[in-house]
Order: C-alpha cells, then structure tokens, then sequence
C-alpha cells in the first residue's frame, strides 16, 4: 500500500499542503462563513438589539411611571394643603360668625330688655299719674267732705273730735 | 492501519511518527475522501445545523439552545471582535466567528470518541485559513487607507529616524506579508500535530506495553493513564488554539484599520 511505504520511507514532510484539502479546506471555510452570516449574525444581532431596546423601553417606562407617581404624590400633597387651609379658614369664618351672632343675638336681647323696662316704666309712670290724678281729686273731695264734716258738728271735746275722726274714717271705710 | 502495521511488526514498537497523520483514502484511490476531508465536512454540518437551531427563533428571553448558541456568539463578538476591532467591529464578527467556531471544532475532533483526529494538524487548514486573514487584513488595509499610504506605513513606519530604514523596512515587510499569517498557521498547526502525537505515543505504547511480558503489561496503565490525562490537556490546547487564532486575526484587522501601525 501507498501508506505502507510511505511511512516505509519516512520522507513525509507535514509542512506540504495537500492540494485536496486545500480546496476542502477553502470551500468549507467560505460555505461555513456565508452560512453563519446569512442565517445565524443576523437572527444573534437582532435579538441583542431587541434586548437592548426591551430594556431600555423598561427603563424609560419605569421613569416615566415613577415621573408619574411622583407628579401625582405632589398634587396630591398640595390638594391636601389646600383642603387643610380652606378647613381653616372654614372654622375660623364660623368662628368669627359664631361671635357676631352671639353679639348680635346678645344686642337684641339687651335692646328687648330695655324696650320692656321701658315699656313697663312707662306703664308705671302713667299708672302713678293716673293714681296721683285720681288720689289728687278723691283727696281733695275727702278734703272737703272732712272739713265740711269739722264745720258741722261741734268739737268741743276730745271724745267728740275723735268720735267725728272716727266716724270720719268709717265713712271712708264704707265709701271705697 | 498504521495501528497493524505496528502492532504486528517483529522489530518492537515503532514509535508514532508524522506518517499516522497520512491517512489514506476511503474509497479507492481518491484524495477527496480521506478522514480529514469527511471530518471537515462534518464539522461545517455541524456548527451550521447547531447555530441555525439557535439562532433561527431568537427572542429576547432566550431559550437553552439559544443562550448556548448566543454566548458563543457573543464571545466572539464582544471579548474579541468589540474589545480588540473597537468601532466598527460589527462587520468582521462573521468572519472571526467562522473562524472560531471552525477552527474550535474541528480541534475538538481529536479528543472526540470515534471521530479522535484534529483536522488541524492537516497544514493544508491551517493555511488555507491563514490565507483568509492575510486576505481580509490587507484588504480591509487598503480600502481604509488607500492602497499606496497603506504599503507606505508598512514599509516606512512613521516616527522612526530616516537611518533606521534600513533595517526596520524589510523587518516590516517580512511581518505584514509573511510572518504574520506563516506564524498563524503554523502554532495552530504545530498544536494540533503534536497534541495528537503525544496522545497516540501514550495510547499506542499502552497497547504495546499491554502485548508484552507480564512486567511491561503492569506498566501499561500508567500510560493508559497520562493518555487519559493528556486529553484533558488537549481539550485546553484545543480551545485555547482557537481563540488565539481568532484573538491574532482580529489584532491584525484592528492593525490594518488603525491609522498608524
């Protein structure tokens, strides 16, 4: 055999390409290259770069979601302010109302009070003069019944003075 | 058939030489069907089959497959062709990748049950690779600089005394046009042809020690034994072989495309 002899002759020289495999060698070189670049680079590439903006969207939405809670957390802690400060001023306009009533309520009441004590003093003062009036002729009638009562009896004696006040008196007695 | 040839010999063992690599044709006479041909078909099947599967649905959330498939990919892509190429390394991760993986399975082969031979210690790979890279490196050369401030800065390396010419042109040039891609081709090479030699001293001694006398057949499992060692050594050479290859490939296209060398 050709081998036999070969490794017979030990003349073989492993430096000296083969020209069969050196055409092996370059066709399957380049068909394994135009393979791998058509089929596998690509199909590899595209997904890095769909990875890549996967990620990369997932972070923008992260930001923009955390943008958004934190736009909304700021609205809400000032709509809370705000609802604070209008309680506020809501308990201090009652408030403030609250006393003005009361002010109020309280002027009238004095105002009533006063109109009533001054009703009722008008009341007394026309029933004082009323009763100074009446009292003004009834003292004068008794005035003049009394001393037309001293003239016609004679008072020569104390019994008979206080027998006439007496009966004076009973008649003032009977006549109301 | 080197194996029968040696064991059947009466002068001893015959130590494995550089002829085990010279193997002969399947069918007939042609040199188109020998066992390193067949393996780097199977290889190119291989990883074809293999990285289509994974990369055929790739989706965001990758499955098994494809995050296998992808990190080799991304291996190639960003610890070599981004970290060394830099801007605009995109264009030259096919080829590096092809590269890799080529050159990384095919190495694989010679600790594969059954298959156990590296289809790199076949030169004639290795050059034809080799050749690539000197291609594509020049290429990418002259099209990025134009082909005559290209061989300038070669030859004449800016920044250097007039005088020192002398020497350092032809250094360069004996570089960029037959070192470079001599170098490449040869380590890969000279790796796989001797990983594989010393696998089969230690392999193909245990047989041997194994047909002696009953004192030799107690030695032969140590050899057995570093022979088991020495695959694992050589899965480590193979990877590695790999990678350097690719790593000097895209030191040199980053060297072509860098405004000055």
């Amino acid at each position: 055999m050709q081998f036999v002899n070969l490794a017979a002759e030990e003349k073989i020289n492993p430096l000296i390409p083969h020209t069969a495999e050196l055409v092996v060698g370059a066709i399957a070189f380049i068909l394994l290259f135009l393979t791998l670049r058509k089929f596998v680079a690509p199909m590899f590439e595209k997904a890095f770069t769909d990875r890549t903006n996967a990620i990369q969207g997932g972070i923008e939405r992260a930001e923009k979601a955390q943008l958004e809670a934190q736009r909304a957390l700021a609205q809400y802690t000032e709509a809370l302010a705000n609802a604070q400060a209008e309680a506020q001023t809501l308990r201090e306009d009652a408030r403030a109302q609250g006393a003005s009533i009361i002010e109020d309520l309280r002027a009238k009441a004095q105002e009533e009070a006063a109109r009533i004590t001054a009703t009722a003093q008008a009341s007394i003062e026309a029933q004082r003069q009323q009763a100074i009036t009446s009292l003004r002729t009834e003292v004068g009638t008794l005035a003049v019944e009394l001393a037309s009562k001293i003239v016609g009896e004679s008072l020569d004696d104390a019994a008979r003075q206080s027998r006439v006040v007496e009966r004076f008196l009973d008649d003032l007695e009977k006549s109301k | 058939m080197g194996n029968v040839t040696r064991s059947s010999g009466e002068g001893g063992f015959v130590p494995p030489s550089s002829a085990d690599f010279e193997l002969p044709p399947i069918f007939g006479d042609n040199a188109y069907t020998t066992k390193p041909i067949f393996l780097v078909f199977l290889s190119i099947i291989l990883i074809s089959v293999f990285f289509i599967l994974a990369s055929r649905r790739a989706a965001i959330v990758p499955s098994k497959l494809q995050f296998a498939g992808e990190s080799i990919y991304s291996f190639v892509r960003n610890d070599l062709a981004r970290d060394v190429i830099g801007h605009d390394f995109l264009r030259f991760v096919p080829y590096l990748f092809t590269l890799f993986t080529f050159i990384l399975v095919n190495n694989l082969f010679g600790i594969i049950p059954l298959l156990q031979f590296p289809t790199m210690s076949r030169v004639s790979f290795p050059y034809v690779l080799a050749v690539t890279i000197y291609l594509v490196f020049h290429y990418v050369g002259i099209r990025k600089q134009g082909a005559i401030k290209y061989f300038k800065e070669i030859m004449f390396m800016p920044g250097v005394p007039k005088a020192a010419y002398i020497l350092i042109t032809p250094l360069e040039i004996l570089t960029f046009f037959v070192v470079r891609p001599a170098t490449l081709a040869l380590r890969l090479f000279a790796n796989m042809f001797a990983g594989h030699l010393l696998l089969l001293v230690f392999i193909l001694g245990g047989e041997h020690l194994l047909q002696g006398v009953i004192g030799l057949k107690l030695i032969s499992p140590f050899a057995f034994i570093i022979g088991i060692a020495l695959t694992f050594f050589e899965f480590m050479v193979q990877c590695l072989q790999a990678y350097i290859f690719t790593l000097l490939a895209a030191l040199y296209i980053a060297g072509a495309l860098a405004d000055e060398h």
